[in-house]
């Protein structure tokens, strides 16, 4: 783990533009799959308002960086996507079910909408330029606000918090019952997991000289972090970096090969592993590695044992 | 005077194809538990075949309609008998399926919008089809027809799912898939014929959509949170609710429009939230 860090935090001294851009495109999906994780995983309230959040990033480093440095900036997008988070968590984190999940997919298009109208009547413009920054500067901040997110994490699983997010995701009456602020706890990590998604929304934006609503509200930030979490699945913290990375390095490929294509093939891609691997790249080697240990062994070992 | 009754026929009006529209969303989710985010993609589809018939071969685009609808029932029925059927089998439990059938949904969304662009592109058309207003009222009759093939439907359906036989497993499948697998219904086929429902009433509203409204490749999704907006307010899983919740939004969509047609999507949105938190079950919720 160790030895991963320092190859990472070293690799732009040795190597140059296209593969530190790749791996700030990687370190991004990683961080919205793992932010994405910290509250969803627990609580199977799937949300897809992680492209709202990004956003959000997205336009605070329009505002920002530039007055303001850009380390700054990226703190102010993480905090104002905390309290975002925290007044739509407050408001809406009583609905269950499909019903969270609809909402948080209608707000993430209705704050694209309020964006877009608002800039049309105030700035009369569809979009805004944003104050660049070097693909190396990118990448560290990048790298930074990773750690940061793992450390979060790591941090929220171990504590309290971490525990009472599991059991409202088992039950959360007898979580209420058995004394768990269930409301507060929710909101908090709610709103605590939307800080990273904003501060790599505003490192990427550093990286688009352009952006308007429809860029910086993509759904795909909303989609793809689910898809990575289930393929690389979200019993540990290495498995969603994975899947961030196989799916990042795909979708790139796709784009440089065949832009008139990327959808279509992304989406038949997108279809299969779900269709094929639906316990993800960890399920699949959990499969894999029984059947080479012998099927009398597994069958004695595996029967018992819940699906992962 | 004369604009408030306008609003209200336009509203209803358009509220006529919103409830078509969720009424097939709710099949989908009421019966499949699919939640189909790419619903919209075929409601583009319908509208660009018909649009693609009107102008090729100068088709009716109400006839086109006996074109669209059991074309796209077929796709939808593919979809559910390969794709839906097979993660239902292997998901562990109904949430795991709700999950990834929304995510391979998404995929949908992608290829069916990849695919249209590279036919039709991305300009905006529309079907130039009986574009006169009716006389003292500023209603152009395309409205009214729409309106009416929306009733047509609505009825049909409603006696389809009340009086035959598939209706009852339908309504069965709908409340308890177990028993009524244990009672003799063909769960899988059933299933699969709900979803392929579902996506016709999409592909007819996007029939009757592409002679009254602009048409581009790009227009699904907006259908798809207009739908899930409608699904949550009447219920879901309600047809009834459906039905209600897709007229309340068109007079509102109309309402707001007559005052400032940017902000439509934000009112829908407002109202989306004040009746969810009013009664999170929705209008025919139980």
């Amino acid at each position: 783990m160790l030895v991963v860090f320092v190859v990472l935090a070293l690799l732009p001294q040795y190597n140059h533009g296209y593969t530190v851009t790749l791996l700030t495109d990687i370190l991004r999906y990683a961080i919205l799959t793992l932010a994405w994780m910290i509250f969803s995983g627990p609580t199977n309230y799937m949300s897809l308002a992680t492209a709202a959040f990004y956003g959000i990033g997205f336009y605070i480093a329009a505002i920002a960086n530039g007055p303001v440095p850009f380390a700054v900036a990226i703190i102010i997008a993480g905090l104002v996507s905390f309290v975002v988070a925290l007044l739509v968590g407050a408001l809406t984190l009583r609905l269950r079910g499909v019903y969270f999940c609809i909402f948080t997919f209608a707000l993430t298009l209705l704050i694209q909408n309020v964006v877009l109208e608002v800039e049309r009547v105030v700035t009369h413009t569809r979009g805004r330029f944003v104050e660049a920054e070097t693909t190396e500067v990118a990448y560290y901040a990048m790298f930074i606000v990773a750690i940061f997110t793992i450390a979060m994490a790591v941090l929220i699983r171990r504590s309290r918090y971490g525990l009472a997010l599991q059991s409202i995701g088992e039950h959360e009456e007898a979580a209420a019952h058995s004394g768990i602020n269930v409301v507060r706890t929710k909101v908090l990590v709610f709103a605590a997991s939307a800080m990273p998604m904003a501060m790599a929304g505003a490192i990427i934006a550093t990286q688009r000289t352009y952006i308007d609503p429809g860029i910086a509200f993509s759904l795909q930030s909303s989609f793809l972090p689910v898809l990575m979490a289930l393929f690389g699945g979200m019993s540990n913290l290495v498995g969603p970096i994975i899947g961030a990375a196989v799916f990042t390095y795909i979708g790139e490929l796709l784009l440089t090969e065949f832009p008139d294509l990327y959808m279509l093939i992304f989406g038949v891609v997108l279809i299969l592993a779900i269709l094929f691997m639906p316990n993800g790249i960890v399920g699949l080697a959990q499969t894999v590695w029984t059947k080479i240990r012998g099927s009398r062994r597994s069958a004695a070992e595996g029967g018992r044992r819940a699906p992962a | 005077m004369a604009a408030v009754r306008d609003i209200i026929i336009t509203g209803l009006l358009l509220g006529g194809i919103f409830a078509l529209v969720s009424v097939g969303l709710s099949l989908q989710y009421g019966v499949g538990r699919v939640l189909n985010v790419a619903h919209g993609e075929f409601i583009m589809i319908g509208a660009f075949v018909t649009f693609w018939l009107f102008s090729s071969i100068n088709l009716n685009p109400i006839v086109s309609i006996v074109i669209t609808a059991p074309l796209i029932f077929v796709i939808g029925w593919l979809l559910h008998a390969t794709l839906f059927r097979r993660l239902m089998h292997n998901a562990p439990n109904l949430d795991v399926f709700e999950g990834q059938s929304m995510l391979a949904a998404f995929g949908l969304l992608y290829v069916a919008q990849n695919i249209a662009r590279i036919i039709w592109g991305s300009q905006t058309y529309q079907v130039n089809y009986m574009n006169t207003t009716v006389t003292g009222a500023q209603i152009p009759l395309n409205r009214l027809v729409a309106l009416a093939v929306v009733i047509v439907v609505g009825v049909a359906f409603y006696l389809f799912l009340a009086r035959t036989r598939m209706g009852k497993a339908i309504r069965s499948s709908a409340q308890d898939p177990t028993t009524a697998g244990l009672m003799g219904v063909d769960i899988n086929s059933v299933l699969a014929i709900c979803f392929g429902l579902g996506l016709a009433m999409a592909g007819i509203a996007g029939s009757l959509i592409s002679f009254v409204y602009p048409i581009q490749t790009s227009m699904g999704l907006q259908y798809t949170v207009i739908a899930m907006i409608v699904v949550v307010l009447g219920g879901l899983g309600s047809i009834t609710g459906a039905m209600i919740g897709g007229v309340i939004l068109g007079i509102v969509s109309q309402l707001v429009t007559h005052f400032q047609p940017t902000w439509t999507m934000i009112a829908y949105y407002v109202v989306f939230v004040v009746l969810l938190l009013a009664r999170p079950k929705g209008i025919m919720g139980k």
